[in-house]
């Protein structure tokens, strides 16, 4: 057992104050309407009398069952189930004993509640354990006061406490009455990796029946009684807003109950990183029946104006930041001339080792290559939507989102209302993917409810969901490789940009594996809203790296693996600069594990393989995807994928989210691209924006993990950004062209011949 | 506004809505049966899948006017008790990650085992094609519908 301190102090584990000495704590309501089925499936499972709380994550029965709120909002990653397994592993509790219900949001009580840069499990790893801990502890202290025997005699193990000398034992349903009296320990002792029982064995996700009978358990599920339908209307383009609007014909439309203007922002309100928002001023349509509300939406009759250019200052994880939002109606034809213009000249210098210029001013040989990629809209499945209440100078919220506290302040200002009055829900979300960190729709319902004075699900329509984005934004990136007249690599040169931020990471591989480097950047301000999309930036850097280290690979005529793992044994022996931020060995090690897995090097007739690797979110990440031609068509036929992401919680459930990120990852490779004219989106809907189907996803998918005892780092993010690259480099195998662009497959001249 | 009788997952329920009314909200918003999901409106998703007399529809672009009496099965009267073959395939596999497209992608796969109880992989990819699944489990979500089929055989 490892001693640790419970560093983050008692307040983690705060009680219900006015149930403090324990007693009959009454379920918390989760969605009104949506009653966890999961308890009335356990119908063979008696329920108890009476719950006691034992700390805010766990409450148990008197009969033993175990209550855990799990704390984080889930929109597929299953961390309904992997973060209770966390604290039933250390309570040392049956699994099947276990009922998981979704904690509202509740700063206080449950830290920060954040899914999302693949730090949901990283960062609770051990909070959640000691929350399991400390409650055995509390269980076995409880049992030591009964049975008048010392606590360290006292073994807590699959709920049952046991005094072995003196021959007792009791359920921990039997103690938790005075377990839930008993102050919180300061000190806990948490197990080590190989006493683990729960942790690092599949288990199914907890939702699953809920899922596949259609059970209420999304944000657009919600409903409360007198709850009006409100849809919101937004400018056609970016660098558009409201002027005016004639309501008239609109609200003569059956069903309708009022049409409003809302501004999502007070004046002078300082937002937040997650405050984005092109849109600000919208209009409103409020009434009785989805239906009805879509068909007046058409009626309304709104006049737009351009916007003014304008700064603004935004706080966020990195501290104060200007930004510069111009006036205009931007065009992807445009974007991409002023994206070449840049790319020409030279960038702001990030990182420079060595002589690069010298290095390349007498090669014998330069490889120049450059890539690029297109906005992407999110496209969740379930699309943004709200539930709001007003009453007076309080709401209650239930919405789908990836950061519910850091859309408090935003609500408690343009509300008007105090930050302590908002109550939130967080219902499952229908897809995220970085979307849902964005919550302007929340703000946006709760105005809405203001405004008409009832209970409002807004409900965004498909196409105002992909046009009111809040986009990964469009890229670009130079590669140069400076080799000598024996073809040995002597340096290597990106400049990478976009519109409006630079995707590149400069520290990360191969900085560190080389003696001379140079990184520029260069970014180019814009209007069109960009945010967080699965592994941001990293998923443009990963393909446009990993396709040139393949391509300079073959020029230097070296294996890609052995290529690959040649620059990392040199950033392992001899690191050029101090700031890289991988770890060479961890880096090596997928690699290694790929080249096994995978049988790399063996022939496999008509099958072309591309390999890639990538280091972000804390975690290393490899593919290998076959690929064939089929009637002139690529099918991929398989990915074998190996990743190091410290200890696996729920391993079948971490394939399946790897399995996601490559598909997701394929998908958009082959097809995801939003293109603008005059500020408008050019597709809305899914006629338009091709998404990946069934069709065209791998056959097989095979993924394995790096065993080590090393706490657990980011799993949703990682596997998605080397598929790019993968995909690139067996197209290339498979076609004889390199793919510089993406989307890989779209309107330009087919892929193969 | 006209009313309709409809015979839904076994039961009558009657409505009073206009009669262009999609389906999909007919069910979701006045029979609050809202394992029915919304992801595109324009038949492009399959998230909205039901059956009308068997067959896999798409119900976002399915008037109610339509229906008259065809028997209309939703995610909801797949199974009584949640035990249809594609329900207890899809727990085996554990399919789901968000979960949203996967009440019509199971609706979809019940319907495809029903015509052809022996699909081969390209049949079960050309029945499955209309569902997107953004979170991407589609090989799962093959793996399942193979599953139900041999287990509906044997
Ligand atoms: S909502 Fe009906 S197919 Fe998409
Ligand atoms: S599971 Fe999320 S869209 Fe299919």
């Amino acid at each position: 057992m490892t001693l640790i301190r419970t560093k983050i102090g008692r307040r983690a584990f705060i009680k219900n104050t006015s149930l403090a000495g324990g007693g009959l704590v009454l379920g918390f309501n989760i969605l009104s309407s949506c009653k966890p089925e999961q308890a009335k499936e356990m119908a063979s499972i008696e329920m108890p009398k009476e719950w006691f709380e034992i700390n805010s994550y766990l409450k148990i029965g008197d009969n033993g069952l175990v209550t855990i709120y799990t704390p984080n909002p889930e929109f597929g990653q299953n961390i309904r189930t992997s973060m209770p397994m966390l604290i039933a592993e250390e309570l040392d509790v049956d699994w099947k004993s276990v009922i998981v219900e979704q904690a509202p949001y509740h700063a206080e009580k449950y830290g920060f509640q954040f899914t999302g840069g693949s730090q949901g499990i990283r960062r609770r790893w051990e909070p959640l354990r000691m929350a399991g801990a400390s409650a055995r502890q509390m269980l076995q202290e409880a049992a030591a006061q009964s049975w008048q025997v010392p606590i360290e005699e006292i073994t807590a193990e699959g709920g049952v406490l046991v005094h072995e000398t003196s021959n007792q034992s009791a359920g921990y349903g039997e103690m938790a009455s005075v377990a839930a009296k008993l102050p919180v320990p300061d000190e806990v002792e948490l197990k080590e990796v190989k006493d683990f029982k729960i942790i690092g064995e599949s288990h199914k996700n907890v939702d699953a029946k809920s899922i596949v009978t259609g059970k209420p358990m999304f944000g657009s599920d919600y409903q409360k009684e007198g709850m009006l339908i409100a849809m919101v209307e937004h400018p056609p383009a970016f660098g558009m807003t409201l002027e005016s609007v004639d309501v008239t014909a609109a609200k003569a439309m059956p069903g309708i109950k009022d049409v409003v203007t809302i501004k999502s922002f007070k004046d002078g309100f300082e937002k937040g990183g997650f405050d984005t928002n092109a849109f600000p001023e919208l209009v409103a349509i409020v009434g009785n029946s989805t239906w009805e509300v879509m068909q007046a939406k058409k009626q309304l009759k709104v006049k737009w104006k351009p916007i003014t250019g304008y700064s603004e200052t935004v706080n966020g994880f990195r501290g104060k930041e200007t930004k510069n939002i111009p006036a205009g109606l931007e065009s992807t034809e445009t974007h991409k001339a002023k994206m070449e213009e840049l790319a020409g000249k030279a960038g702001k210098i990030v990182r420079k080792d060595g002589k690069p210029e010298a290095a390349f001013k007498n090669a014998a040989k330069i490889l120049e290559r450059s890539y690029s990629a297109p906005y992407l809209a999110h496209n969740s499945m379930e699309p943004l939507n709200a539930f709001a209440h007003v009453v007076g100078d309080k709401v209650k919220i239930a919405a789908p989102v990836q950061i519910p506290s850091l859309i408090v302040p935003t609500i408690a200002s343009s509300l008007g209302i105090l930050a302590e009055n908002i109550e939130m829900e967080i219902p499952r979300m229908g897809g995220g993917f970085g979307r849902k960190a964005y919550a302007h729709y929340v703000v946006e319902a709760a105005l809405i409810s203001q405004k008409v004075n009832a209970p409002v699900k807004l409900l965004y329509t498909r196409e105002d969901d992909m046009t009111n984005g809040i986009y990964r934004p469009t890229y670009h990136a130079t590669y140069r490789a400076a080799l000598d007249e024996n073809n040995n690599l002597m340096a290597l040169h990106v400049k990478a940009g976009g519109i409006p931020e630079s995707p590149l990471f400069a520290n990360r591989f191969p900085a560190g594996a080389l003696d001379n480097y140079l990184a520029e950047e260069w970014s180019i301000d814009s209007n069109i809203s960009i945010g967080a999309f699965r592994a941001p930036r990293s998923n443009f850097m990963a393909g446009a790296e990993q396709a040139f280290l393949d391509e300079l690979a073959e020029t230097l005529g070296k294996d890609p693996i052995e290529f690959r793992l040649d620059l990392l044994k040199r950033a392992k022996k001899d690191p050029v600069g101090e700031q890289n931020d991988y770890d060479a060995e961890r880096y090596a090690g997928v690699l290694e594990l790929l080249h096994e897995k995978a049988a790399w090097g063996q022939d496999n007739g008509n099958v072309h393989r591309g390999i890639s690797a990538y280091f972000c979110h804390n975690s290393y990440a490899a593919h290998v995807l076959d690929l064939t031609i089929e009637n002139g068509k690529p099918v991929v036929q398989n990915v074998c994928c190996a990743i190091d992401c410290g200890i696996v919680v729920n391993p079948d459930a971490a394939k399946n989210m790897a399995e996601g990120a490559i598909i997701d990852g394929i998908g958009n490779a082959f097809f995801g691209e939003l293109t603008f004219k005059d500020g408008i989106p050019q597709k809305n809907n899914f006629d338009q924006y091709q998404m990946i189907r069934m069709a065209d996803a791998p056959k097989e998918i095979d993924v394995h993990f790096v065993q080590n005892e090393i706490a657990p780092t980011g799993m949703g993010e990682p596997p998605f950004p080397p598929i790019f690259g993968a995909l690139a480099n067996a197209l290339y195998q498979a076609t004889g062209l390199r793919h510089y662009q993406q989307p890989f497959v779209s309107d330009r001249p087919p892929l193969v011949g | 506004m006209a009313k309709f009788n409809l015979k839904i997952n076994g039961k009558n329920h009657e409505v009073d809505v206009d009669p262009s009314t999609p389906m999909l909200w007919v069910l979701r918003d006045h029979l609050k049966l809202i394992g029915t999901k919304y992801g595109c409106g324009i038949a492009q998703c399959g998230s909205c899948t039901i059956h009308l007399n068997g067959l896999a529809v798409r119900s976002c672009m399915l008037m109610v006017s339509a229906i008259g009496n065809q028997e209309v099965t939703t995610i909801e009267g797949l199974s009584e008790n949640g035990d249809h073959p594609v329900q207890k395939a899809w727990l085996k596999v554990d399919v789901p990650q968000c979960g949203y497209c996967q009440a019509g992608q199971i609706m979809t796969a019940a319907a495809l085992l029903e015509q052809n109880p022996n699909p081969s992989d390209s049949e079960i990819e050309m029945a499955m094609n209309g569902n997107i699944c953004r979170c991407g489990t589609y090989t799962r979500i093959k793996k399942a519908v193979q599953l139900a089929a041999t287990d509906t055989n044997s």
